[in-house]
């Protein structure tokens, strides 16, 4: 038992668990893909449902790109703590000694990268399939770049309450929709915006700004609804 | 190991749990000290794991009472918090528990005392329920800490490794260590073990 054991610091921890999250993400392909599948069938159907005039298809893309983003996003946050509470890892995760607001922003960042991100990365390819303008393409990814970003932190809150809940589904999907509203309405806004052409910068804005808040609050309202659920 | 020698590793004071309306201890008040091998004693359902869970500090709510710990104990719960999905090393290497950073020898030489040696990079899931168990348990041969919580620690492992685990505690309490723990069974250990009644207390 030597001194030289030391635990190690919170930023190389978050580090770990972020190779952790991402490797075991990776290992399991198909969760990796299923939102990006989601997004592309959706897509897919509205022009089957809404007539395929390609000028009606791009005054509603911004919305159907901005909806099937949130959704993809409500289906996969409920599994961001799921299997660590079933074998065990999230008691030795609240027991570590480093501050569990990082590890668990450590988690939210494992989760978008995976599922936020590569939906940002994909989307122009989508929006051309609903004939959104060119010029909003790079609005598009920038306003889901940090959108993306504001639902993971604000699902986590939502999957940390009912991750000890057999069936959490339901209950998570009413407790954190609200909360995704405001980021769907300033996100579809900027889209639109930049496809009549007028500057979507101020919408971006209210996001960027909208996730200061997330990063600073939401890790704190994800520890402690993790304590309660790991201590029921 | 810790500050002083002789100073207690954890200290319990009046501590109640009821559960579903059911007193499960009442005014347990104990401390574990440098050297101590505790086994807590008691049928099913009489609140052991509770209690480990107290001591560990993942319950916080639903009892009264107090709980000191003079430095950040090593719980093993009932489940094995191994993921199926990588191999042992990595299980150890990357733990939620952030413990400590441990080279990779460290990991083989752990692994290799819980019989594990040659399922390193072996993934996880073509492991047994006790194999997984047995990675768990590589932590205690890696950790540093003095004190060590055990839930049921000999489940699914089988005797020779419960001789292993045996000696293991023995020699982590003669260190200078601490261990409480649950199990059903009756220690075989050339050392002083003592039995924690949930309703009586440190039995002598």
């Amino acid at each position: 038992m030597s001194a030289a054991a030391q635990s190690p610091g919170a930023a190389r921890f978050c580090l770990v668990l972020l190779r952790r999250q991402l490797t075991l993400a990776v290992r399991r392909p198909i969760e990796i893909g299923n939102p990006l599948l989601f997004f592309a069938m959706v897509v897919a159907l509205f022009p089957l449902g809404l007539g395929p005039a390609p000028d009606q298809l791009a005054g509603f893309a911004p919305g159907i790109l901005w909806i099937i983003a949130l959704l993809s996003n409500l289906l996969t946050s409920d599994t961001v703590f799921r299997s660590d509470f079933e074998d065990g890892s999230l008691e030795q995760l609240l027991l570590a000694p480093q501050p569990l607001f990082l590890s668990v922003l450590a988690y939210i960042g494992a989760h978008w990268l995976l599922t936020g991100l590569l939906l940002a990365l994909v989307s122009p390819l989508f929006a051309l399939m609903l004939n959104l303008p060119t010029p909003a393409l790079g609005t598009l990814v920038a306003s889901l770049l940090l959108g993306t970003a504001v639902l993971s932190l604000v699902g986590g809150i939502g999957a940390a309450l009912t991750v000890g809940l057999k069936r959490g589904g339901v209950l998570i999907t009413l407790l954190i929709l609200p909360f995704y509203m405001p980021v769907l309405i300033f996100g579809s806004a900027a889209v639109r915006n930049a496809a009549l052409g007028i500057p979507a910068t101020p919408y971006l804005a209210i996001i960027g700004a909208m996730l200061c808040l997330a990063v600073a609050l939401a890790p704190l309202a994800i520890a402690a609804g993790l304590r309660i659920s790991v201590d029921a | 190991m810790s500050g002083n020698p002789g100073d207690p590793l954890l200290a319990v004071y009046d501590l109640c749990l009821e559960r579903g309306g059911r007193e499960l201890f009442r005014n347990l008040a104990f401390a574990v000290l440098p050297g101590q091998l505790l086994q807590v004693d008691g049928p099913n359902g009489a609140g052991k794991t509770s209690l480990l869970r107290i001591l560990a500090g993942l319950s916080r709510y639903g009892f009264t009472g107090r709980v000191e710990r003079s430095a950040p104990p090593l719980y093993l719960g009932h489940q094995p918090a191994v993921k199926a999905l990588l191999t042992p090393r990595e299980n150890l290497a990357w733990h939620v528990a952030g413990e400590s950073a441990y080279d990779s020898r460290q990991i083989e030489d752990a692994l290799a005392k819980v019989g594990l040696y040659g399922y390193e990079d072996v993934p996880s899931h073509a492991l047994s329920a006790g194999q997984h168990r047995r990675v768990n348990l590589a932590r205690l041969y890696l950790t540093a800490r003095p004190l060590w919580l055990l839930d049921e620690p000999f489940t699914a492992i089988d005797r020779g490794g419960v001789a292993d685990l045996e000696a293991l505690l023995v020699a982590h309490v003669e260190r200078g260590g601490a261990v409480v723990m649950t199990s059903h069974q009756l220690l075989q250990l050339d050392y002083r073990v003592q039995m924690l009644s949930l309703t009586e207390g440190l039995l002598a």
